[in-house]
């Protein structure tokens, strides 16, 4: 089978289970325990319409209680630092978009009880766009937004 | 006449005040790098060369199957703690002033049983091929972190080494007429968004030398000091430099040795 | 099996810092090769953090996340000596688990 196929079927039958699988054979969880499966649909949406449809959202209004830090300027766009952390109640989950990449969501996070609602990671942009938080706290969405300049990247250095 | 006078002293008044604006905007685009480059600072992806260069110093290889652990830099047989601070330096057992690389070739070669002609040719990874020689030198050199560069040049062949490689800087030749200086001699200047070192001040000097070598965002790679100073004689348009040759140490001397007394930082993290 | 992730975790008043470094490639799927032809997309597309065997972050990639994916997280009720474990998974159906014990 070449790994085009197998990235195919691994793709297909969602690598959620894959993950799921591998934590019970290691015996990291209990059978049974509740598990989210991979957003194949909003991993791979290209618009930012669908992409907040297959996340559930049908309204998110901005909020001034969501900060999201993202540098100004990025000297690169292949490493762009995201941080975002908020102070609503009972923050659920942490999206984080990015509006003019060919697939707008770069990384979903499920925060469990007990876990704060902060995240900081690293995406990807192919040019200056917008990067995008959207926060879901005590069942409710929100969001907040912020362009990024990306630079071409020079020589020497 | 006094109209013109005004307008000549409007004109004036106005060119000045955009170049202040532009200064101004040019000066905060450089603040957000610098913000930019301190929000990525943590997490250097060069974490695994280090990692995997341990691995390698203390792993078999080559026809003498044999590992590095006996490898001289310069404190003893298998010290690497604080080595790369001091380099380079003048090896008596092979009668010449050799930088890390050089002298990581000397023991492949002395101990592994390589050739030096075959691990150099291929010293110099890209994607597909990671070479044994690079995540050497990223655990290497991650072992001065912290330490005050104090780089001889007590030896004649260390003084001579520094006095040809500050002469390298400034020597102009290739087809654009290019040296060193040309792009490292002068303060405030940049390519697109990137300042330009200037080489003929300590603290500029310190603070590029110190964070080098480093893994190159936009390329995804770590990069050892020879491939930067290969890629400077290459936008130089200079013939292609060979891997650890003497003009190579001897530049790599005299940028080391300005940068004395500053602690080394590496390896760093690069756009 | 991927390479080994860089993981620190420390406490400080009872909120525990956890900072995680994976190797990956990160292929995006959009890029080309020398020879013209599209890289297949290469990408972890889910991670999971347990303290306890409880579960304390659970994150999902797409291929915007940059090469050698970096994360931070908080969480609490944990202590000092106490191991936190990450594992990835990705669309080739690669894994990879390390734990780091809480400083």
């Amino acid at each position: 089978m070449n790994t085009d196929l197998i990235r195919r079927k691994a793709l297909k039958t969602g690598s959620s289970l894959a993950l799921f699988g591998v934590l019970g054979a290691i015996g990291l969880i209990r059978p049974g325990l509740a598990h989210a499966e991979w957003k194949k649909a909003a991993f791979e949406a290209k618009t930012m319409e669908e992409a907040l449809a297959t996340l559930g959202v049908a309204a998110a209004e901005s909020s001034a209680a969501i900060h999201l830090s993202v540098p100004e300027i990025a000297e690169n766009g292949a490493v762009v630092p995201v941080t975002v952390t908020g102070s609503l109640a009972r923050m659920e989950q942490i999206s984080i978009l990015v509006d003019k990449n060919p697939n707008m969501l770069a990384a979903h996070f499920v925060f469990p009880e007990g876990t704060e609602g902060f995240v900081t990671t690293r995406v990807k942009m192919s040019q200056t766009a917008t990067v995008i938080a959207l926060v879901k706290a005590d069942g409710k969405f929100y969001r907040v937004s912020k362009e990024v300049k990306v630079t071409a990247g020079g020589c020497g250095g | 006449m006094n109209n013109l006078k005004m307008a000549a002293l409007a004109f004036a008044i106005l060119s000045l005040s955009v170049m202040a604006e532009e200064k101004s905007a040019e000066g905060k685009a450089a603040d957000e790098i610098a913000k930019y480059r301190e929000m990525i600072a943590d997490g250097n992806p060069a974490e695994f060369d280090e990692m995997r260069g341990a691995e390698i110093w203390k792993t078999s290889a080559g026809p003498k199957q044999a590992n590095l652990e006996l490898c001289n830099l310069g404190k003893g047989p298998g010290v690497v703690k604080g080595v790369y601070a001091e380099l380079p330096r003048y090896f008596p057992d092979t009668k010449r002033v050799q930088d890390l690389e050089s002298r990581l070739l000397t023991c492949m070669s002395s101990l592994q049983g390589f050739t030096e002609k075959e691990i150099a040719d291929k010293a110099i990874g890209n994607v597909n091929r990671k070479p044994a020689i690079e995540a050497l030198v990223a655990y290497v050199v991650g072992q001065s972190k912290g330490m005050p560069m104090a780089v001889s040049t007590r030896h004649p062949k260390e003084k001579e080494a520094y006095e040809i490689g500050r002469r390298i800087f400034f020597y102009r030749a290739g087809p654009y007429d290019f040296s060193c200086a040309t792009c490292h001699g002068q303060s405030n200047r940049r390519i697109r968004m990137q300042d330009l070192p200037n080489f003929t001040l300590k603290k500029e000097t310190q603070l590029a030398y110190t964070t080098w070598p480093a893994y190159r965002v936009s390329q995804g790679l770590f990069r050892s000091f020879q491939w930067r100073i290969n890629d400077c004689f290459r936008q130089q348009r200079f013939p292609e430099p060979q891997y650890a040759s003497e003009a190579t140490v001897d530049l790599t001397m005299f940028l080391a040795v300005n940068s004395n007394g500053a602690n080394y930082d590496g390896p760093g993290l690069k756009r | 099996m991927g390479g080994p992730m860089k993981i620190r975790a420390s406490i400080k008043d009872g909120v525990t810092e956890v900072k995680v470094l994976m190797q990956h490639e990160m292929e995006t799927g959009l890029r080309k090769d020398d020879a013209g032809k599209l890289v297949p997309a290469w990408i972890i597309t889910e991670v999971k953090a347990l303290h306890k065997g409880r579960t304390i972050l659970e994150g999902q990639f797409g291929t915007a996340v940059s090469k050698n994916p970096y994360l931070v997280f908080h969480f609490k009720g944990a202590a000092k000596g106490e191991k936190v474990t990450v594992i990835w998974v990705d669309n080739r159906g690669d894994t990879r688990s390390d734990e780091a014990e809480i400083s």
